[in-house]
């Protein structure tokens, strides 16, 4: 791995988000009536796209946002304006990673046109709220406007087919709740807020949510570790893994996630999970598994079905880093997923010096030093940032937010002179020390009082 | 070298919510700042197919307190209730004292440390109101653990890493 290419900045990134950040800024007052610095920032936004397919429906958008007779649909195109922008970013910042690690990555199949995924009534009211929310500014957001949006996300969490829709608005609406009266926050979360709003909107037209067509693969599924994604009711484990195949290995991911409270947290978050997807098992078992048909999206998302797979033989991740991940192909992006958030790239690294200060800890190699991504780090683990400052060798995901950034996934650390592996998703399959096993057990109580009060008080 | 972070306002994954904490949640299943309001839902003690509807307004610091069938709670004093007390004590284990005192515009003490404490900054005066929307937010929180999972990817929770502070 050339971490050095990583220090150079990537061409065209910090102008793409230059005019990103003006349109962003436009949204913290609504779209309504755009100032003079908010004009500027809209026609910078149309002339950015100007040499592409683009250029004439956000154009004309950007023209009647100014007016201020913005739809539907004008706001659809500056939607796709920003989408395209910080896609290319994505993209720039791939082919970096990609040339550093040495890594090579598959095309995205042509799409043909995209299929509607049904229920245009569901994203008709979607897009409804998203354009009151862009019209009224993140600073014009009030307790009304906000709970606007439940019967809605209620409606899309219940079809499956939007869930991904459902789940992003749930989390977004839980944050602007927390927040409002927007007149009088602190602080906005302007490119968060920004991004989070222009994702739904995207996936909100019709088509947008059509399921990619899936293959199926075969072979022997190594794990790395585990990514694990959390808002107030949703959970998400991502498992990164080499799949050895007849064609050689390739990198691939494997999710479950499922729908929660907000007062289930930690280690409690497994047992939603463990019983649909028996990989988080094998994971805490350091097994790999059999896989037969698995299905798989061109983008290197296994859909998992305990059916397709079988335990296998113990397989040690740190292993699998060093002998496997560097020959490993990797998936494309999906077009509408390519946006630097998405950035998660499974690397082992060896070799470097580290320092813990009062902001975290970094690890340095020859030519950089990577800020370890300590709010990627959670307590549903064993591992904690005091590891990976002791430590000699990481299993992460490289990740960039305005600069890269490691998210450890495991690490291999001197305890009591001996080399230890800690993996933060070693309690996938159950916990194995006391403190995790308690908060299991309280979490499990917590389930068991919901599901009562369900029973009594829902159903009837 | 490598570049300094962005600040939090131009960070895609900025934590803007502090995780709640769990707590055990047999006495009161459901308690949320939303909608202007610390509200929640309190299980009776005698009966176990009744619950109360609590809630107190940052507003003005009116509170209510019902049954999930619109009967008058019959323990209303000045200042609260039992019910109120039990949901502002849940509410501070789930949020911590400051997150809820600053939501609700409860001037207490910097050592405050209770749902007490932020009740006698507030000084809570009754007002009946309706119990029906909060009541339908507590049936809608629990039917969360109804709906399925599923093993299709949900790209866009990389925008919600599990843990982290809030900075
Ligand atoms: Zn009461």
């Amino acid at each position: 791995m050339r971490f050095d290419l990583l220090t150079t900045p990537v061409d065209g990134v910090s102008e793409a988000y230059d005019v990103v950040a003006g349109f962003d800024g436009a949204l913290v007052g609504g779209l309504l009536r755009p100032g003079a610095e908010q004009i500027a920032a809209l026609h910078a936004l149309a002339a950015a796209v100007s040499g592409t397919p683009l250029a004439g429906r956000v154009a004309e958008a950007v023209e009647k946002t100014i007016a201020g007779s913005i739809s539907d649909e004008h706001l659809a195109a500056l939607v796709a304006a920003r989408s395209a922008l910080l896609g290319a970013a994505h993209d720039a910042l791939l082919a970096r990673l990609d040339e550093a690690a040495g890594r090579s990555r598959g095309t995205w199949p042509a799409d043909g046109p995209g299929v509607s995924a049904g229920a245009d009534n569901l994203l008709a009211a979607a897009r409804s709220w998203l354009s009151d929310l862009a019209i009224a500014g993140w600073r014009g957001i009030d307790h009304d406007l906000v709970s606007h949006a439940d019967q809605a996300v209620q409606a899309l969490l219940a079809e499956p087919r939007l869930r991904r829709l459902g789940a992003l608005l749930d989390g977004f609406a839980g944050e602007l709740r927390a927040s409002a009266p927007g007149a009088t926050m602190p602080r906005v979360p302007v490119r968060r807020w920004a991004d989070l709003w222009a994702r739904a909107v995207l996936l909100a037209q019709p088509g947008a949510l059509a399921a990619a067509e899936a293959g199926a693969v075969s072979g022997r599924l190594l794990p790395l570790g585990i990514d694990l994604h959390e808002h107030p009711t949703a959970v998400q484990a991502q498992v990164h893994a080499v799949l050895e195949t007849a064609d050689g290995p390739r990198l691939v991911r494997a999710s479950v996630s499922a729908p929660k409270v907000d007062t289930l947290v930690g280690s409690g978050v497994w047992q939603l999970l463990r019983s649909h997807s028996a990989l988080l098992a094998a994971i805490t078992e350091q097994r790999a598994m059999e896989l037969t048909d698995m299905p798989v999206t061109p983008g290197g998302d296994l859909i998992w079905s305990d059916a397709h797979a079988k335990p296998g033989t113990p397989a040690e991740p740190f292993a699998t880093a060093r002998v496997q991940l560097a020959a490993a192909a990797a998936a494309p992006v999906p077009p509408l997923e390519r946006h630097p958030v998405r950035l998660a790239e499974p690397v082992l690294i060896e070799g470097y010096t580290t320092a813990a200060h009062d902001d975290g800890v970094t690890l340095t190699l020859p030519g950089l030093t990577l800020e370890v991504d300590l709010e990627r780090m959670h307590g549903a683990g064993p591992l904690t940032p005091a590891l990976v400052a002791a430590s000699t060798a990481c299993i992460g995901l490289l990740r960039w937010d305005g600069h890269w950034t490691i998210q450890p996934l495991a690490v291999e650390a001197q305890v009591k002179r001996k080399t230890v592996a800690v993996h933060a998703g070693a309690w996938a399959g159950g916990a194995a020390d006391a403190a995790g096993a308690k908060a299991e057990a309280a979490a499990a109580d917590a389930v068991k009082v919901l599901r009562e009060r369900a029973g009594r008080l829902l159903r009837r | 070298m490598n570049a300094a972070q962005k600040p939090w306002e131009e960070r895609s994954a900025a934590r803007v919510v502090a995780p709640a904490r769990p707590r055990k949640l047999a006495k009161v299943p459901f308690v949320e700042l939303a909608d202007g309001r610390l509200q929640g839902v309190v299980s009776s003690g005698s009966d176990i197919e009744r619950v109360y509807v609590s809630s107190l307004t940052a507003a003005n610091h009116s509170f209510h307190c019902s049954t999930n069938n619109n009967r008058p709670c019959g323990g209303i004093r000045s200042g609260g209730c039992n019910h109120l007390r039990a949901l502002a004590d849940e509410a501070v284990l789930q949020y911590g004292v400051a997150r809820v005192a600053r939501y609700l515009r409860a001037d207490v003490a910097e050592d405050a440390t209770t749902g007490a404490a932020v009740l006698a900054a507030v000084n809570a005066w009754h007002e009946p109101s309706a119990g029906a929307p909060v009541f339908s937010r507590f049936l809608r929180h629990l039917a969360y653990l109804e709906l399925p999972a599923t093993t299709e990817p949900l790209p866009e929770l990389h925008w919600f890493p599990a843990g982290g502070a809030v900075r």
